[in-house]
């Protein structure tokens, strides 16, 4: 039962409406692309995006927690609201393929499989975290799950994951990087020059803006001249399609028509992912630059967590019981992962000097 | 049992806040995201939400109530099953316990606390030794440092149309960390300007401003990001002028925080002295004190040269006095005596200078008189005083944030042995930062950092102490 709702991408209450999901423009002979039609998922599909999302969820509530107790430091920049964009895209890719984004990183290194102990005790700061300890939040990497970072210079990571795609495009394997940034992000400039370069090398790169609406206090209309991101490329003939990253579903079917457009050698492809942060930009922000009615307004119409479990429960697919059960094992993933952050040791002194150079 | 709702911590810096507001009373169900109460920093004001599902069992902390520890039980939340019995079993747990926490130290204490050393005497003139040009019985004003920087560009932009600010969130944000607070509100959005988050490219539209005439401020959110702005920084706002022939030049101000904050990793701790201090064509200035922040900053508007400012996060929120004037104005390019001394001169600038002015009261509990130089300026650098001071005391050491190779430190001490080798009576010792990037894990920060007891033991090395 997909209504309108779900098809159109969600409307900011205030702000001017969006354009819905439509062909990119040809201008200048981009090819053009559409957003695909959203596939219904399978019992297991859907089961599996509930628990992902889940995971992240909680885990991001996990933290919060514990960067309110002073266990963890720093900037801390939590996904919240976001879940079903690194779902529904890490469900499009396969092994092989490599992600990259920037500080608001927990929820894509949970999608790539990464464990949450180690991620968890990398915001503590302790040695058993995946950079031991010296990243902090913002600053992890796994190279066994091709997750190159966790970057905190705004728009840094676009030209990284450009040069992912460029060894892919090397050594002739049909790898696909996918490369996140934000909608604030977009306006830096070392985005364009990426995208002339990758378009014109034809690399094998998925630009994904997740468009939360705002970057820190600047909602995207008082920082963006074209406010379509999907029109990002479009003097570099990249196509780019907007979606409903509110949807898993239609993330999913995204991916794998990005992922495809890579793969087949059409070069680079832009997806806008239409979603929202509930929380504020990092711990310290008191959010005035919002209403809470439209945060509470995306968090109870069009919650992607929600929306999945909704699904599950009108198809049968899963009882309100079953679905207690699952909430209660990833609790019990994310409280062992913190307890786990907690009782690991610090860096050991003598890591203050290791890698640094080889 | 009942769960202790605590007292959250909002920024990397935060150590207590007030509990502002109430919004939810003893007997009210709440659920995970419902805002339960208020709090404010210095910085902003915040909303707790409830992490669990439960009932507000008891408020321990009142409405109104200040300066509230982080971790500091505010609640008791009753699950569901429990009543107000169970209030009783509730732990009455010791406040913030810093020994629970490995993390050791609140992020922001930076600086070693050392053991006041017993019978310390006290420093004549507390913080601030007059400058010449503060006439006698002025009123001094608590002010902090955030405040001294917002009033500067306040009476420069009252006093010059041409003056405006630009940078990421400097006008309805009123700062990312509150610096340009009420700006907006009092001149306009013509000029407080919020940016996109395109350092390179707003750098450079404030650069042409400048060439035509205009006097911009623009804010970097902090000078880490300010690299994506190098070239322009150098290649147009320096070197213009030289290339120019003198025709012209960029009246512009480059500030924002620079160096370590707590805890904030390696691409967001740098401290850039050294490397702005490096460029022909640039001044560069490194306040200390509210009253030299703002002295500095209003001489830095009026320059007709590219200025770079350094500030820094812990510092402003600290409070020194500032002399009431109608025009406050310091000279770029002359250090400040902050404490005369005899047997050992310790030269710093910026956050540095909180190291040294503790090493100062320790080593005065063992009884050496040190001076304490606060070079203000990095570009131009104010030599002279420093060599007037080594030929007095014939020591010295430097202290500073940043890497080791090729600081501000090094310089000081390449010029010294030139100029003043004679008067030497120890090698100078530079106290930096450690060579390495900066650690996100509290205990690496801690030793990545210059620490009070090395700026101790170089003092005590110079004046062959024990
Ligand atoms: C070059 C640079 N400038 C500024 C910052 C400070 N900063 C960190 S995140 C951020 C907002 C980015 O917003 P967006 O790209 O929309 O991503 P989101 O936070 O919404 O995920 C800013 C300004 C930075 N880290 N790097
Ligand atoms: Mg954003």
């Amino acid at each position: 039962m997909a209504t309108a709702a779900r098809k159109t991408a969600p409307k900011p209450s205030s702000a001017k409406s969006r354009s819905p999901a439509k062909p990119s423009s040809t201008a200048g002979g981009t090819p053009a692309v559409r957003t695909p039609k959203p596939e219904e998922f399978k019992q297991e599909q859907e089961l599996s995006a509930y628990r992902d999302m889940l995971l992240i969820r909680r885990f991001e509530e996990k933290a919060g927690q514990l960067y309110g107790m002073g266990l963890i430091g720093g900037f801390c920049h939590l996904y919240i609201g976001q879940e079903a964009v690194v779902v529904g895209m890490q469900m499009a890719l396969k092994e092989g393929d490599q992600v990259i984004t920037g500080y608001r990183d927990h929820g894509h290194m949970l999608a790539t499989g990464m464990d949450p102990r180690g991620v968890m005790a990398e915001l503590t700061g302790r040695r058993g975290g995946y950079s031991k300890g010296k990243g902090g939040s913002m600053h992890m990497f796994s190279k066994e799950k091709n997750f190159y970072g966790g970057h905190g210079i705004v728009g840094a990571q676009v030209p990284l994951g450009t040069g992912l795609a460029l060894a892919n495009r090397y050594r002739g394997n049909d790898s696909v990087s996918l490369t996140y940034f934000g909608d604030g992000a977009a306006n830096q400039g070392q985005v364009y020059e990426s995208f002339n370069m990758a378009s014109l090398w034809k690399l094998p790169v998925v630009y994904v803006i997740e468009n939360n609406r705002y970057a820190m206090g600047t909602s995207v209309s008082r920082s963006s001249a074209e406010t379509d991101f999907s029109h990002r490329g479009l003097s570099f003939k990249i196509p780019g399609i907007q979606v409903d990253g509110m949807d898993v579903r239609a993330v999913k079917a995204a991916g794998d028509l990005a992922v495809d457009w890579c793969r087949s050698g059409k070069g680079p492809i832009i997806l806008e992912m239409q979603t929202y942060r509930y929380r504020g930009h990092s711990m310290s922000d008191p959010a005035k630059y919002r209403s809470k009615d439209e945060v509470q307004k995306m968090r109870s119409e069009h919650d992607p967590i929600e929306q999945v479990k909704k699904r599950l429960l009108d198809k049968k697919w899963a009882s309100e019981d079953d679905l207690k059960a699952e909430d209660k094992r990833v609790r019990e993933i994310v409280a062992d992962a913190a307890d786990f952050a907690q009782a690991d040791p610090e860096p050991d002194v003598s890591e203050l000097y290791t890698d640094i150079l080889l | 049992m009942p769960t202790e709702i605590l007292m959250p911590a909002l920024s990397p810096t935060m150590e207590e806040g007030n509990l502002a507001k109430w919004l939810k009373k003893e007997g009210d169900a709440v659920a995970p995201g419902d805002v339960i109460a208020e709090i404010e920093t210095d910085k902003a004001t915040m909303e707790v939400e409830a992490i669990d599902e439960g009932k507000i069992g008891r408020i321990l902390i009142g409405e109104g109530t200040e300066g509230v520890k982080v971790n500091t039980p505010i609640a008791l939340l009753l699950a569901d099953g429990e009543s107000e019995e169970d209030l009783s079993k509730a732990p009455v747990s010791a406040p913030p316990a810093a020994a629970q926490a490995p993390a050791e130290e609140p992020a922001a204490q930076k600086v070693e606390e050392t053991p006041k050393p017993a019978a310390v005497p006290k420093a004549e003139a507390p913080a601030l030794p007059a400058d010449p040009d503060i006439p006698e019985g002025t009123e001094m004003v608590p002010t902090t440092v955030r405040e001294a920087l917002r009033d500067a560009m306040a009476e420069e932009m009252r006093r010059d149309e041409d003056v405006f600010v630009m940078g990421e969130e400097v006008a309805e944000y009123q700062g990312a960390y509150k610096v340009t607070q009420g700006l907006l509100q009092e001149f306009g959005d013509k000029r407080v300007v919020d940016t996109p988050i395109t350092e390179h490219g707003f750098a450079g539209v404030g650069i042409g401003a400048a060439f035509a005439g205009l006097k911009p401020i623009v804010e970097f959110m902090t000078f880490n990001f300010a690299m994506q702005a190098m070239d322009q920084l150098v290649n147009s706002a320096a070197k213009t002028l030289y290339m120019a022939g003198g025709q012209m030049g960029a009246p512009i101000v480059f500030r924002g925080p620079n160096g370590a904050a707590a805890r904030v990793a390696a691409q967001h701790s740098q401290d850039y002295a050294a490397w702005y201090g490096h460029i022909p064509g640039l001044k560069v200035v490194m306040p200390y004190t509210a009253a030299d922040a703002k002295g500095l900053l209003k001489a830095a508007i009026r320059d007709p040269n590219p200025v770079i400012f350094l500030e820094n996060e812990i510092l402003y929120g600290q409070t020194f006095d500032v002399p009431q004037l109608d025009d406050f104005v310091l000279p770029i390019g002359k250090a400040r005596i902050h404490k005369a001394g005899k047997d050992a001169t310790i030269v710093s600038f910026g956050i540095g200078m909180t190291y040294a002015v503790k090493a100062e009261e320790e080593l005065r509990g063992m009884g050496l008189d040190v001076e304490i130089i606060d070079l203000r300026t990095i570009r131009p650098m104010d030599l002279d005083t420093v060599i007037e001071s080594v030929k007095k005391t014939n020591r010295l050491v430097t202290v500073e944030e940043g890497f080791p190779q090729s600081s501000v430190g090094d310089h000081i001490a390449a010029q010294v042995m030139q100029r003043a080798f004679d008067y030497l009576d120890a090698p100078v010792i530079t106290v930096a930062g450690k060579d390495v990037p900066m650690p996100y894990a509290a205990n690496l920060e801690k030793l990545a950092l210059p620490s009070v007891a090395e700026v101790v033991e170089a003092v005590k090395a110079v004046t062959y102490r024990g």
